[in-house]
């Protein structure tokens, strides 16, 4: 997914091979992430599609089934990444995420910690901000969440820049040899409070943490205890609003004079010089936006603070 | 020595300590005043009518607290060092009493009288060497009301009788948080109203990773260009493309403090290079911006092609200065960059390459160029399977340039969205979203390209 190595730059380099993670688009809201193996075939509503087919193929192209069934085979990115992984927690999304990792000034080089690890899917994001150089390492007291864990982290290619500890943050804290080594740290914790002392150990002066709770009494109790060290603790909630698009053709309120007598509301005279006698909607197709209808209304407050500066 | 290694470092963008000749932002006052500026020994915040020299900041790490305090000649800036039970005490006093109160404000009468100091007596206490602490002390000692107060409003007299007596300056990391905070808080016509939240989605859904090329269109004044840099950390490369002939300016780049490798990262090219075949009127067409670009700086300033390319002229107004009121008007770069400056024209073999391999990611933030005609120039450079961003304050731009995409087969996952934030006030009973919140940040059409000469 990431290039942690520049000789095999990205954009050089977009053709599907055997072994390769690809990410199965059939729409936006139907996706899903497979293995490139030569002898294997994906079947979906649409057919069977032979992996064999896709190798050598540039990545984004479009693919076809025995039944003539396409779907598109995308590059994997931690975005494409967040929507296709399996679901062992209720996880991070995009908006989330992405406010996170520029809050927490994550970038290359920087020692992040998190916990829990959950789904992985803030973690996959993690690694891209801290590479090539920097490193996440990210615990979860559930012993098989952390194995499934790294395992996806192996397939996706952040094996090097990710590790994984079962470890419960709560109970004992972070492991002391991260002291003072931390620039940011993420928590995801039923009782975030518990481990603001060891998080407050584990940072560099000025590091930033963040706290993602569900409940605002977590994020009370959160603030309660991070008022002793920390300073500039602000808290957030951050939301994606979709918009649906459409083209549609708008009967406009004109005058038609083969038919109306003039007792129409409307005043503006129809211009086209065609005959009168047109009976479809006139007007060019208008391009129109809405909000989507459902949405997601609330994922968790985000709390973040830096640690003072005592030196 | 350390700071030496910090200024030569050039894989580390992520320093801790301020040196000289480092960018900082300086929040005055909880944010009453957020002001960048370049530390240097002749460097000065001006306070009030008064000038503090920047010096006792050098060497300091990030995050520190400074207040202002009187000296024999004139304010002098002093590093605050909080203690961590001290930190205990006043949360305990402000934020714990606040739940059983029974003191309201029936009999404050507003009539000017509370006071017992006045203007002389304060002058005086000043003139014998008072801290901003002791005035504000005797202020409150002063006070006829003070103590009829709740303990929530005490807070406030107090924080504010400090914030005149005794300000405070917080040094804080000029990084793309915090410098798109204060450009959006302060001038945000000059980022195009890119909120940080938009901001930190462009740069996910654009994926900017490390090394990539980013294929960037920035009319936002340079903050998208430096957001996606600092993302790089030195790999990779940043190409602001550019319509007409004049590169649009970049000079909040400056604002980071980056390494001269990340800014040799950040090239400029003109979409007509791009665009052009390999031939003769590339050559003439370049020919011009890079004479000027090999000049010296003296000479720099008479052409006319540079004074509006991204020279050190914010930069280097008298004290070093940066900060955010209009621009003072172009004076020498006296004080060159020690860095290599960014945003060089990208070289023929790296466009070279370019056409033929195609860019990772393409974001766009031009709020006045249309999303739809630009998309279609860029779109062909970037590589197949690479995500596109565009960012605008208008939808219906967007709306039919998402169409124009669906009907042309050249995407997928198109989607346009709006991101929303809110942000709150967490204390003991007292929690609520705050009174005043930014109601929009833009909208953002994002995408997938696709390889449409699909083979049956």
């Amino acid at each position: 997914m990431l290039l942690v190595d520049p000789a095999k730059k990205i954009s050089f380099n977009r053709y599907i091979s055997d072994g390769d993670l690809v990410i199965v688009y059939e729409r936006h809201d139907n996706m899903k992430a497979v293995k490139v193996c030569k002898d294997s075939v994906l079947q979906n509503r649409f057919g069977v599609f032979k992996h064999s087919d896709w190798i050598g193929r540039p990545f984004g192209s479009k693919v076809f089934s025995n039944k003539g069934g396409f779907v598109y085979l995308l590059a994997p990115t931690p975005e494409l990444w967040t929507l296709v992984l399996s679901h062992r927690t209720q996880i991070l999304y995009l908006a989330d995420i992405s406010f996170v990792i520029m809050y927490l000034e994550i970038v290359p080089g920087c020692l992040v910690l998190e916990s829990g690890t959950g789904s992985g899917s803030l973690t996959t994001s993690l690694a891209r901000a801290v590479a090539p150089t920097g490193h996440v390492y990210t615990f979860d007291f559930h012993e098989q969440r952390a194995v499934s864990a790294r395992e996806d982290f192996e397939r996706t290619g952040l094996k090097s820049l990710v590790t994984v500890g079962v470890r419960d943050i709560q109970g004992e804290g972070f492991p002391d040899d991260f002291c003072g080594k931390a620039d940011s740290v993420f928590l995801d914790l039923p009782q975030p409070w518990l481990a603001v002392p060891s998080v407050g150990k584990m940072l560099k002066q000025d590091g930033i943490l963040c706290s993602f709770s569900p409940c605002i009494e977590q994020v009370q109790r959160c603030c309660e205890t991070l008022r002793a060290n920390f300073t500039d603790i602000r808290t957030f909630e951050v939301l994606l609003r979709t918009y649906e698009v459409r083209e549609g053709k708008m009967e406009s309120c004109q005058a038609d004079e083969s038919g109306s007598t003039g007792s129409l509301p409307c005043k503006r005279r129809q211009r086209s010089s065609e005959g009168s006698n047109a009976k479809e909607v006139s007007g060019s197709p208008t391009i129109m936006a809405r909000p989507s209808a459902e949405a997601r209304g609330h994922t968790g407050y985000l709390t973040f603070a830096r640690l003072r500066c005592l030196s | 020595m350390s700071l030496n290694k910090n200024l030569e470092d050039d894989s580390n963008q992520n320093h801790r300590v301020t040196w000289e000749g480092c960018s900082v932002l300086l929040d005055v006052n909880d944010g009453d005043r957020l002001v960048f500026a370049r530390l240097t020994a002749a460097s000065n915040l001006s306070m009030g009518n008064k000038k503090c020299s920047l010096q006792p900041l050098i060497g300091c790490p990030f995050g520190s607290l400074f207040q202002v305090e009187n000296g024999q000649d004139g304010p002098y800036l002093s590093r605050i060092l909080p203690t961590t039970t001290e930190g205990d005490n006043v949360q305990k006093k402000v934020y714990c009493q606040i739940e059983d109160e029974s003191k309201d404000n029936r009999a404050l009468v507003d009539n000017n009288t509370a006071q017992n100091l006045t203007g002389e007596d304060i002058d005086a206490m000043r003139r014998q060497g008072a801290t901003g602490d002791e005035i504000v002390q005797a202020l409150i000692a002063n006070s006829a009301t003070f103590e009829k107060k709740t303990s929530f409003s005490q807070e406030k007299y107090r924080l504010k009788k400090q914030k005149k007596y005794a300000p405070k300056v917080l040094l804080r990391r000029p990084f793309t948080r915090s410098i798109c905070e204060t450009y959006f808080k302060k001038y945000p016509a000059r980022i195009g109203y890119l909120r940080v939240d938009t901001l930190s989605l462009l740069l996910s859904m654009g994926n900017v990773s490390p090394h990539s090329d980013v294929l960037v269109l920035d009319m936002v004044g340079g903050i998208l260009t430096g957001a996606v840099a600092e993302r790089l950390g030195g790999t990779g490369i940043v190409c602001n493309v550019y319509l007409g002939v004049t590169p649009y300016p970049i000079d909040i780049v400056r604002m980071f403090n980056f390494s001269s490798e990340t800014c040799r990262r950040i090239v400029r090219c003109a979409l007509t290079d791009l665009c052009s075949s390999h031939n003769g009127t590339l050559e003439q067409i370049c020919q011009p911006e890079e004479v000027c670009n090999f000049e010296s700086q003296s000479k720099e300033e008479k052409s006319p092609l540079c004074s509006i390319s991204m020279d050190e002229t914010v930069l280097s107004s008298e004290n070093g200065m940066l900060d955010l009121v209009p621009e003072p008007s172009v004076s020498p770069a006296t004080k060159a960059c020690k860095n290599t400056k960014a945003g060089e024209k990208a070289s023929q073999e790296a466009i070279k390459l370019w056409k033929e391999n195609g860019f990772s990611s393409l974001i766009i933030a031009a709020p006045d160029v249309d999303a739809w005609s630009i998309v279609k120039e860029l779109l062909p450079f970037l590589s197949f399977s690479a995500p596109f961003v565009i960012y605008h304050q208008y939808i219906q731009p967007l709306a039919t340039c998402m169409r124009n995409l669906q009907l042309g087969k050249m995407a997928v996952g198109l989607q346009i969205s709006e991101p929303w934030l809110r942000e709150y006030q967490v204390l003991p009973s007292r929690t609520h979203p705050l009174m005043q919140m930014s109601a929009f940040g833009g909208y953002i059409l994002s995408g997938t390209k696709i390889c449409i000469d699909d083979q049956r």
